[in-house]
């Protein structure tokens, strides 16, 4: 398990970077790791990060994609509020790099 | 998770790919992630090597010969002909020997010589014998996690050797060494413990599919429901989790309930059983494919259906119409109560499991359904067919229905289809380069290189006809075309499910 050094604070990452606890998730965690991603983060990003984590609190697991650009859609606009759109935020998937800035574990399946 | 840096294969001026020159090891350095402590001691193998790893793995390997006698015919009656050399979508893609399925094999080969054929214990050097080594172990891992068990090369193979199960033995055997892969082995244990392999609890679902619901209507006017755990319902669909996940998964999810509100039938999802998806079978663990096929048997049992029918999913179809029967006693085979319960409890007059192609396809030629094809114009479409129900299966009652059926469904709700070249469909079709396990990120050097193929095929009828819409019936080709045709300098906006069209066609009433 790797550990990397956050504003004074060792943290658990996995081979890709996810944290291993939750708990260690805090804005600075979010910037060091957006940054790892090359993500530069907008009000915006941290909208889409926002959700993901006051969902994941409430239901265990990240938001299915059609949850997501619904919520987003409310929050941003209408334009907003689709898959393309989130790509643009997270270009490697929304899915995966947005759930790792947001501190949550990488969702896996045949996705 | 900076995307991984490798050279894309470039593309070639038709649909067939060229055979690559031999480079030896420009594959080794690809490595699966390792499966850690967790996920292994649930699955309940070891989770290290350990010293006695040796042992382990002779061990397990002769209780797999005992087991599975294919195994040691395939293992045994290999000639060398060459014949499956260039067949494999891996070989063609990156050009590494060991990609070859003769030489995956002989990986293993080798060493069931060594310890289980008398010729290789007394003169192993005369009959390519080799000891287990270290480096031999490891290259299992590498290379039988760049074999997608898609069994093309079976099929030009004069003896029938099938190399899939070559690799469903060699990760079986890993597996008990305590050297498993990550990602499979944390789907297997998420989809025992939470019902999915997305691990989606309950809750997430239902939230899900009443946003769903709400977008139907929106879209459409007409309240199509999403039902979840409804006992007494006629139909039990058991779909991938990322059905209710992803794009475009999702679209093909309310293709599927928008057929059966057209059909007008009660039908259900359940919770506990909210996964098609059985990935024991792509670990060669036949305990683990029987676990999580018993989910399904027990939500049919408990929610009392009379008709089970399976989403777009390739290797779950395989499971089903393959196995089910002797695993769980959905279709005849299993005999202990519970399966002879269900037995009587399933329509007699349809074939179970259904796959929802065949399901959709019976409702067109009764005229249950009315579509109005001008609206799929956008699209001009082909068909991938997906290597385990191309290879692994069947629909419908005639031979070669897995072919023919989801094209006729294409070609009644679309005015434009065109198929890819004929050596790259139908049982000759080339895998999408992300099946059988392979579909994790730290393996995308394998899944890009390894679509090639398909994409030269795509590609050809992309500029000769003009096609922008690959359609699909598995959640693994969706999820990695979506990936993978970027890099090809495709849209990903391309891909999608073949019930996504029907959704887009079928007219509604409410």
């Amino acid at each position: 398990m790797a550990t990397v050094n956050i504003a004074g604070k060792d943290i658990e990452v996995d081979e890709e970077g996810y944290l291993i606890n939750l708990g260690d998730w805090n804005e600075d965690v979010a910037a060091y790791l957006a940054q790892e991603e090359k993500v530069e983060m907008t009000e915006n990003h941290w909208e889409v990060v926002n959700f993901l984590r006051e969902y994941y609190s409430e239901y265990q697991i990240a938001p299915a994609i059609r949850v997501l650009t619904k919520a987003i859609a409310k929050k941003l606009g209408a334009d907003k509020g689709n898959n393309k759109y989130l790509y643009e935020l997270f270009p490697y998937g929304p899915a995966k790099q947005a759930c790792k800035i947001a501190g949550l574990p990488k969702p896996t399946g045949c996705i | 998770m900076a995307a991984p840096q490798f050279e894309v294969p470039k593309l070639s001026d038709s649909a067939l790919t060229e055979v690559p020159e031999v480079q030896e090891g420009a594959m080794s350095h690809v490595k699966a992630f390792v499966a850690g402590q967790a996920a292994q001691e649930f699955l309940g193998y070891p989770w290290e090597l350990g010293d006695d790893w040796k042992e382990r793995v002779i061990g397990r390997m002769g209780e797999v010969l005992q087991k599975y006698r294919s195994v040691r015919v395939f293992l045994d009656a290999c000639v060398h002909c060459g014949a499956c050399t260039d067949k494999c979508h891996y070989y063609l893609g990156t050009g590494d020997a060991n990609n070859m399925p003769v030489a995956r094999q002989d990986l293993m080969r080798k060493v069931y010589r060594r310890y289980f054929t008398l010729p290789g214990k007394i003169a192993p050097w005369l009959v390519g014998a080799e000891d287990l080594t270290r480096e031999t172990l490891d290259q299992w891992f590498n290379y039988y996690h760049q074999c997608s068990e898609c069994r093309r090369c079976s099929v030009y193979c004069p003896y029938g050797i099938d190399t899939a199960e070559i690799t469903m033995a060699g990760r079986e055997i890993l597996n008990y060494a305590g050297y498993g892969q990550k990602y499979s082995n944390e789907i297997l244990a998420k989809v025992q413990k939470i019902g999915n392999n997305l691990g989606l609890p309950g809750p997430a679902l239902e939230d899900t599919l009443a946003g769903l619901e709400e977008d139907i209507e929106m879209d459409t006017g007409v309240p199509v429901k999403m039902p979840l755990d409804v006992e007494g319902a006629e139909i039990l669909l058991v779909t991938p989790s990322a059905d209710f996940f992803s794009e475009p998964h999702v679209e093909s999810l309310i293709g599927y309930a928008k057929v059966f509100h057209a059909a007008g039938v009660s039908w259900t999802l359940s919770s506990h059983a909210s996964e098609a998806g059985n990935f024991g079978l792509f670990n060669g663990s036949y305990e683990q494919m029987r676990t999580i096929a018993m989910r399904i048997r027990d939500a049919a049992l408990e929610l009392g259906v009379k008709r089970i029918v399976v989403g777009e999913c390739g290797h779950a179809w395989r499971v089903a119409y393959s196995y089910w029967n002797t695993l769980t006693g959905i279709g005849y085979g299993g005999d202990d109560p519970f399966a002879k319960q269900l037995q009587d409890q399933l329509d007699p007059r349809y074939p179970q499991p259904m796959h929802i192609c065949e399901y959709t396809w019976d409702l067109i030629q009764q005229g249950v359904l009315k579509f109005d094809k001008s609206a799929n114009d956008h699209r001009v479409i082909t068909f991938h067919d997906s290597c385990n129900v191309a290879r692994g299966s069947r629909m419908g009652k005639e031979p070669g229905g897995q072919f023919t059926i989801p094209r006729n469904i294409i070609k009644a709700v679309a005015n434009n289809f065109h198929d890819m070249a004929a050596e790259t469909i139908g049982e000759s079709t080339f895998c999408c380069g992300g099946g059988g396990g392979v579909l994790t990120d730290d393996l995308m050097e394998v899944r890009v290189k390894g679509a090639l193929p398909r994409m030269n095929a795509y590609n050809a009828v992309a500029k000769d006809q003009g096609v922008n819409f690959l359609a699909l019936i598995c959640a693994i080709c969706k999820a990695q075309f979506t990936k993978v045709l970027p890099y090809y300098g495709f849209d990903m906006g391309q891909v999608g499910g073949v019930h996504q069209l029907v959704s887009t066609a079928i007219k509604l009433e409410d």
